[in-house]
C-alpha cells in the first residue's frame, strides 16, 4: 500500500458514495466547481514520485548520516542534555502527547495543563519571580518580548533607548535589534560597567550568566536603571540558578531563557521552550500563553489558558505580542525532567557540570557557572561532558566562589515525588490520559489541519545524528541537514510558486512579521521607506494586525460582505486613499470563511496598481496545495505553517514551523543571522535565535513531501475539500453551513451556523457536549460569533466522517427536545464522578449523559473535568502549583 | 433594558452623570450584558488628561476585551478602586457601584454633543 493511501482517510470506494452524498459525480468536478478556473494549477508540480515509507526512511537515513555528532563546548544558550529515556519514549515519541492541540477546551486538556503549571511553577521557583508564561519560541524572542514590556510600561514616550549588554549572546542582541527598528527603539549594545543613564532609557537586558561564562554582580546596575526608571531585563541559564542567586532576588523585573538543556535535545536550533517571567505588576503586559487555576461546574480545582484577552486573537492590532503558539510539547518535556530529577537531583547535574568547569578555570576574574575562557577560546560545558572529554584542558587554577543561592526552589509536592522511572512513568500516563489527542478521535478544528503525523515522518525527530547537533556547529559538519534544507526550501518553493524560501521563522506568527519586513525593505530599498500602511480585511485572524503593528505598520481594516469575501469597492477606495502609503495587504486564501474566493486575482492587482505588495497568509494552504500556488495568484510573499499543512504535530500547543515563500524581486531581503551565513544578499536580521528555526521538525515535512509526491499531494488536497463539502451536505438540513463560494461549495473547511439554535443554547454548550460523545469541539465562534468551523482534512476516514455527523445529528436531537436549562448540553461535560454520584435530579438519564451513542460503549473517553469556570479563574488569577494543592485539601 | 433618565450617553455605551464641572463616567447596562462577566477592569491613572472621543480604559470579559472612550475631555480626578478586586460590580450595579472614573470636565459644554436617555435607548433599539 502506498504511503498516500495511509494517510489519506477515505478509500476510493468511500469516495465514490462521498461523491454521491455531495451531489458530483467525480472529485474532479468537485474540484472544478469549488476553485475558481482562472487560478488553477495548468501543470503538475514539479516533486519527486513517492517514496515508500521504508525508502524514504532509508533516504534521509542515508542524507543525515552526513551530519557529525561531536561532543558540543559551543555553549551560547544551547547545551547538551541527557533527555530521560521514560520522557523521550513517553512524551516526545508519544503521539498521546505531541497530536494534541492547544488546550483551548480545558476539559479535556487537564494533563498537559498540569505539565505547564509545573512548567511555570518550574520557572517562577528557579528565577524567584511572581508569574511565569506557559512558555515562548525561543531566548532571543524572549528577550525581544521582553523589551516590548519594558516599552509598554514605561512611563513617558520620550523614553526610546533600550540598552543591551554586549555579554548577551550574539543572537539574542541580532533578534531584540530586528525588533526594536520598526518600534523606533534605539538599540545601545555596550559594557554596562562604562553606561551612562539618562531619562530617554527604558530598559536594559543582561545575560546572568554571560555569554563567556561570567558571572556578574549585576545589583547595583540594576539599583541606577529603577532609579532611572528603566525596568531590568535579565537572560538567565535554569541550571546555573539551582547553585547562583537568581534574578529575582537582585531585582530583575522581567526574567528570560531557555529551558532546552533540561532534557530537550539541541536538534540543531530547535524546537525548544523558551520562558519569560516577570514580577505580579506587569503579568497583564506579558506576552504568551499562561495557564491559571479556576474551578469546574462541581466546585473542584480545574486549570485552563487564563487572561486570554490580552492576545492576538482578541486583542489585534492592540495585543501584548502577536505571537499565538507556545511550545508546549518542548515545555511539557523541560518540567517532567524537572519533576522526575526534583531539586536535590538537579543541584547535583549542575554541581558536578560546575566542578568540571573548576578543573579548567577561566581567565575572567569572575565567578563562573559552566563556561569559562581559555585564551580566546569559550569553552561551555554541560550535563554529558565527562572527565575525558576536558581532560587535555585540566589545569591548575582557583575559581571564585558562586554568588551561592540560598533560596528553597521546587518545593511543591510535584517536584518531590516521582523520582523512580516507575512513578514517573505512571504519572506522565496519568496525565496523558486526561487529554484527547488525535489518537482518540478527528480533532476538526477550521484553520488549523490537525491532519495524520505520521509515525515514519516522527520517526527521524529523535534520531542522533538529527537531535544531537549545536546550531552553531561548523556547516561542515551537518552536511545532512543542509542538504535537507536545499531539498525542502526548493519543494516548497515549487508548491508556492515562489523564488526563495526562509526556514528560520518559529511560527506562522513570525513568519508573518518577517514576511512584513521583508515588503518594508523592499519599499526601502526602492526609495520608499515611509510605505506603512497595512490593509488588512476585517475577516482576518487576529495575528495578521498584531504582527503589522509589531512590523511597525499602520493598519487599515477592509470591509467584507455578506458572503464573507473581501468588499472590492471598499479595497479599491482604501488602496486608492493610500496609495503614497500602501505597504501591503495580508490576505488569507481560501478566506478564513473557507471560500475560495472568485475576486482573489483583482485583490492583487488592485493592491500592486496602488504600490504594496500582497502578503498571503498560508493558514489555509491545505485547500491549495497542488491546485493553485500562492505566486501565480498574485502574492508576493506567503507563509507556511508546516505544523498544519505539513504534518508536524501541534504538540499540544507547539512547536510550529512558519517558513515564508518569497517572490524573486524579495529574495535578497530574507532574514540573515549573526553567526551561520545566510539569508538574501541583502537580509534583515534575524527573526529567531537560530538559523534554520526549528530544524529538527524539518524531517517531518520533508518525509511528508517525499512519501506523498506530486500525486499523492494533490489527491490529498482534493479529498480535504471533498471531507469538508462532505460534512457540509450531511448537516444541512440541522446545520446549515454559513458561506459557500461558487458552485454551493465550501474549501477545506465549513462554518456551521448554530446562531439559530433555540434559545438558552449555545455553540459553547454543544462544543462541551462534543465531549461526552468523544470529540473534541471545532473551531468555536471564530470567524463568526456562534459558529462552528469544521476542518476534518485530507486524513479522515469516512467512518470517521460519520461518526462526527451522527455526534452532531444527535446533539441537534437533544437540543429539540430539551425542555429546560437542565439538559445534557448545559451540564455537559460529564465526569464518571457526576455519573456516579448517589443524587442523580436531571430530566434526562445518566445513561444519556455519559454514553449518548454507541461508540462510547467501546471506548469511552472521560473528561477529567466537568465544565469549567472561566469567569472565576480570570477575576481570581492563581497561576502557581501550591494554591491548587491547598485548594483540594479544603 | 435599564435607561435611567438622570444620564447622558455616549455612542459607544458610556454613560456620564454632570454634577458642576465633574463627570462621573461607566458602562451601561447594555453594555455590561453585551460584555458578559467583567473580569477585569483596567481605569486610567488620577490626574490624568482625558480627551473626548478618545480611549482611555479597557473593561474586560472572559471573551472581550473593550476600550472605553473617554465621553468629556478633562482630568481625572478619581477612579472606582473598587473594581480591582470586584470587577462584578460592573455587571451587577453598572449605573452605581459600577462606575468607573470621575472626570473634572475641561468644557462642560461638550456634554450638549451626547446623547439623551430617549436617544440612547433609540440607538440600541431598547
Amino acid at each position: 500500500m502506498s504511503f498516500a493511501a495511509r494517510h489519506i482517510g477515505p478509500s476510493p470506494a468511500d469516495i465514490e458514495q462521498m461523491l454521491r452524498v455531495v451531489g458530483v459525480a467525480s472529485l474532479d468536478e468537485l474540484i472544478d466547481q469549488a476553485v475558481p478556473a482562472g487560478i488553477r494549477l495548468r501543470e503538475p508540480l514539479k516533486l519527486p514520485a513517492a517514496a515508500t515509507e521504508a525508502e524514504a526512511l532509508a533516504e534521509l537515513k542515508t542524507m543525515m548520516a552526513r551530519n557529525k555528532v561531536t561532543r558540543s563546548f559551543i555553549g551560547m544558550g544551547y547545551y547538551d542534555c541527557i533527555t530521560p529515556p521514560v520522557i523521550q519514549r513517553n512524551i516526545l515519541e508519544n503521539p498521546g502527547w505531541y497530536t494534541a492541540y492547544t488546550p483551548y477546551q480545558p476539559e479535556i486538556s487537564q494533563g498537559r495543563l498540569e505539565a505547564l503549571l509545573n512548567f511555570q511553577q518550574m520557572v517562577m521557583d528557579l528565577t524567584a519571580m511572581d508569574i511565569a508564561n506557559a512558555s515562548l519560541l525561543d531566548e532571543a524572542t524572549a528577550a525581544a518580548e521582553a523589551m516590548h514590556l519594558a516599552e509598554a510600561a514605561r512611563g513617558s514616550e520620550t523614553k526610546h533607548v533600550f540598552f543591551v549588554s554586549d555579554t548577551c549572546h550574539p543572537q539574542t542582541i541580532e533578534v531584540v535589534k530586528t525588533r526594536a527598528k520598526p518600534r523606533g527603539v534605539e538599540i545601545v549594545v555596550g559594557d554596562h560597567r562604562q553606561f551612562q543613564f539618562d531619562d530617554r532609557v527604558f530598559g536594559v537586558l543582561l545575560q546572568y550568566p554571560a555569554t563567556d561564562g561570567a558571572i556578574h554582580d549585576f545589583e547595583p546596575f540594576i539599583k541606577l536603571a529603577h532609579e532611572h526608571k528603566a525596568l531590568a531585563c535579565v537572560a538567565t541559564d535554569l541550571l546555573a540558578l539551582t547553585l547562583i542567586k537568581p534574578p529575582g532576588e537582585f531585582g530583575a523585573d522581567v526574567v528570560v531563557g531557555s529551558a532546552q538543556r533540561f532534557g530537550v535535545p539541541m536538534g540543531y536550533g530547535g524546537p525548544h521552550a523558551a520562558f519569560f517571567a516577570t514580577r505580579d505588576e506587569f503579568k497583564r503586559m506579558m506576552p504568551g500563553r499562561l495557564v491559571g487555576v479556576s474551578k469546574d461546574a462541581q466546585g473542584r480545582p480545574a486549570l485552563r489558558l487564563a487572561l486570554q484577552t490580552r492576545e492576538q486573537h482578541i486583542r489585534r492590532d492592540k495585543a501584548t505580542s502577536n505571537i499565538c503558539t507556545a511550545q508546549v510539547l518542548l515545555a511539557v518535556m523541560s518540567s517532567m525532567y524537572a519533576v522526575y530529577h526534583g531539586p536535590a537531583g538537579l543541584k547535583r547535574i549542575a554541581q558536578r557540570v560546575h566542578d568540571l568547569a573548576c578543573k579548567i578555570g577561566s581567565d575572567v576574574d569572575l565567578p563562573f557557572f559552566d563556561t569559562v575562557r581559555v585564551g580566546d577560546r569559550i569553552i561551555a560545558l554541560d550535563e554529558t561532558t565527562t572527565e575525558s572529554d576536558i581532560a587535555g584542558l585540566v589545569r591548575e587554577k582557583t575559581s571564585p566562589p558562586l554568588p551561592a543561592r540560598t533560596s528553597p526552589f521546587l518545593t511543591a509536592k510535584v517536584f518531590n515525588s516521582y523520582h523512580t522511572e516507575h512513578e514517573m512513568l505512571r504519572y506522565i500516563k496519568r496525565l496523558e490520559a486526561k487529554d484527547l489527542s488525535l489518537t482518540t478521535s478527528m480533532i476538526p478544528l477550521g484553520s488549523c489541519t490537525m491532519k495524520l503525523n505520521a509515525t515514519a515522518e516522527m520517526t527521524p525527530v529523535s534520531w542522533p545524528e538529527v537531535a544531537k547537533l549545536h546550531p552553531f556547529a561548523p556547516v561542515t559538519q551537518a552536511l545532512g541537514y543542509q542538504e535537507l534544507f536545499r531539498q525542502l526550501e526548493t519543494w516548497l518553493a515549487e508548491i508556492t510558486g515562489f523564488a526563495a524560501v526562509s526556514l528560520q521563522p518559529n511560527a506562522g506568527s513570525q513568519g508573518e512579521y518577517a514576511g512584513l519586513l521583508v515588503i518594508h525593505e523592499y519599499h526601502a530599498q526602492r526609495g520608499e521607506p515611509h510605505r506603512d500602511i497595512c490593509l488588512i480585511p476585517t475577516s482576518a485572524h487576529g495575528t495578521n494586525p498584531a504582527s503589522a503593528v509589531m512590523a511597525g505598520m499602520k493598519v487599515v481594516p477592509v470591509a467584507c460582505d455578506e458572503a464573507g469575501n473581501v468588499d472590492l469597492g471598499d479595497l479599491r477606495a482604501k488602496a486608492q486613499l493610500h496609495a503614497a502609503n500602501l505597504a501591503a495587504l495580508m490576505v488569507t486564501y481560501p478566506s478564513t470563511h473557507g471560500v475560495f474566493e472568485e475576486g482573489i486575482q483583482e485583490i492583487c492587482e488592485i493592491v500592486h496598481q496602488h504600490g504594496g505588495q500582497v502578503y498571503m497568509d498560508g493558514a489555509n494552504l491545505n485547500a491549495q496545495l497542488g491546485l493553485c500556488r500562492p505566486g501565480d495568484i498574485g502574492a508576493d510573499v506567503c507563509h507556511l505553517n508546516l505544523h498544519k499543512t505539513f504534518c508536524i504535530p501541534h504538540g499540544g500547543g507547539g512547536p510550529g514551523m512558519g517558513p515564508i515563500a518569497v517572490a524573486e524581486h524579495l529574495a535578497d531581503f530574507l532574514p540573515g543571522h549573526p553567526i551561520v551565513n545566510l539569508g538574501g544578499e541583502n537580509p534583515i536580521g534575524p527573526v529567531s535565535a537560530a538559523p534554520w528555526g526549528s530544524a529538527s521538525i524539518l524531517p517531518i515535512s520533508w518525509m511528508f513531501i517525499r512519501m506523498m509526491g506530486e500525486a499523492g499531494l494533490t489527491e490529498a488536497t482534493k479529498v480535504a475539500i471533498l471531507n469538508a463539502n462532505y460534512i457540509a451536505k450531511r448537516l444541512a438540513k440541522h446545520f446549515p453551513t454559513l458561506y459557500a463560494g461558487h458552485g454551493d461549495f465550501v474549501a477545506h473547511e465549513c462554518i456551521l451556523d448554530f446562531r439559530t439554535l433555540k434559545a438558552g443554547v449555545t455553540v459553547e454548550d454543544v462544543a462541551k457536549r462534543l465531549m461526552d460523545y468523544g470529540f473534541h469541539a471545532p473551531t468555536m465562534s471564530w470567524p463568526v460569533a456562534g459558529t462552528l468551523m469544521v476542518e476534518p482534512t485530507e486524513s479522515e476516514s469516512k467512518a470517521e466522517l460519520d461518526r462526527f455527523c451522527d455526534a452532531m445529528i444527535s446533539i441537534h436531537g437533544e437540543i429539540q427536545a430539551s425542555k429546560s436549562d437542565d439538559n445534557p448540553l448545559k451540564n455537559a461535560p460529564h465526569t464518571a464522578q457526576m455519573i456516579v454520584a448517589d443524587k442523580w435530579t436531571h430530566p434526562y438519564s445518566r445513561e444519556q449523559a455519559a454514553f449518548p451513542a454507541p461508540w462510547t460503549r467501546e471506548h469511552k473517553f472521560w473528561p477529567a473535568v466537568a465544565r469549567v469556570d472561566n469567569v472565576y479563574g480570570d477575576r481570581n488569577l492563581v497561576c502557581s502549583c501550591a494554591p491548587l494543592e491547598a485548594y483540594a485539601e479544603v | 433594558m435599564n435607561v435611567p433618565k438622570n444620564l447622558k450617553y455616549a455612542k459607544s455605551h458610556e454613560w456620564v452623570l454632570a454634577q458642576g464641572d465633574t463627570a462621573t463616567v461607566g458602562i451601561t447596562d447594555h453594555a455590561q450584558h453585551e460584555l458578559t462577566d467583567i473580569v477585569y477592569v483596567e481605569l486610567p491613572a488620577s490626574g490624568a488628561d482625558v480627551t473626548a472621543g478618545k480611549e482611555c480604559a479597557v473593561v474586560e470579559s472572559v471573551k472581550a476585551a473593550s476600550d472605553i472612550y473617554a465621553p468629556v475631555s478633562g482630568e481625572i480626578i478619581g477612579v472606582n478602586d473598587a473594581l480591582s478586586s470586584t470587577p462584578e460590580l460592573v455587571n451587577d450595579d453598572p449605573f452605581g457601584k459600577g462606575w468607573l472614573f470621575k472626570v473634572r470636565m475641561s468644557d462642560p459644554g461638550q456634554l450638549d454633543a451626547l446623547l439623551s436617555p430617549d436617544d440612547y435607548a433609540q440607538h440600541i433599539g431598547a
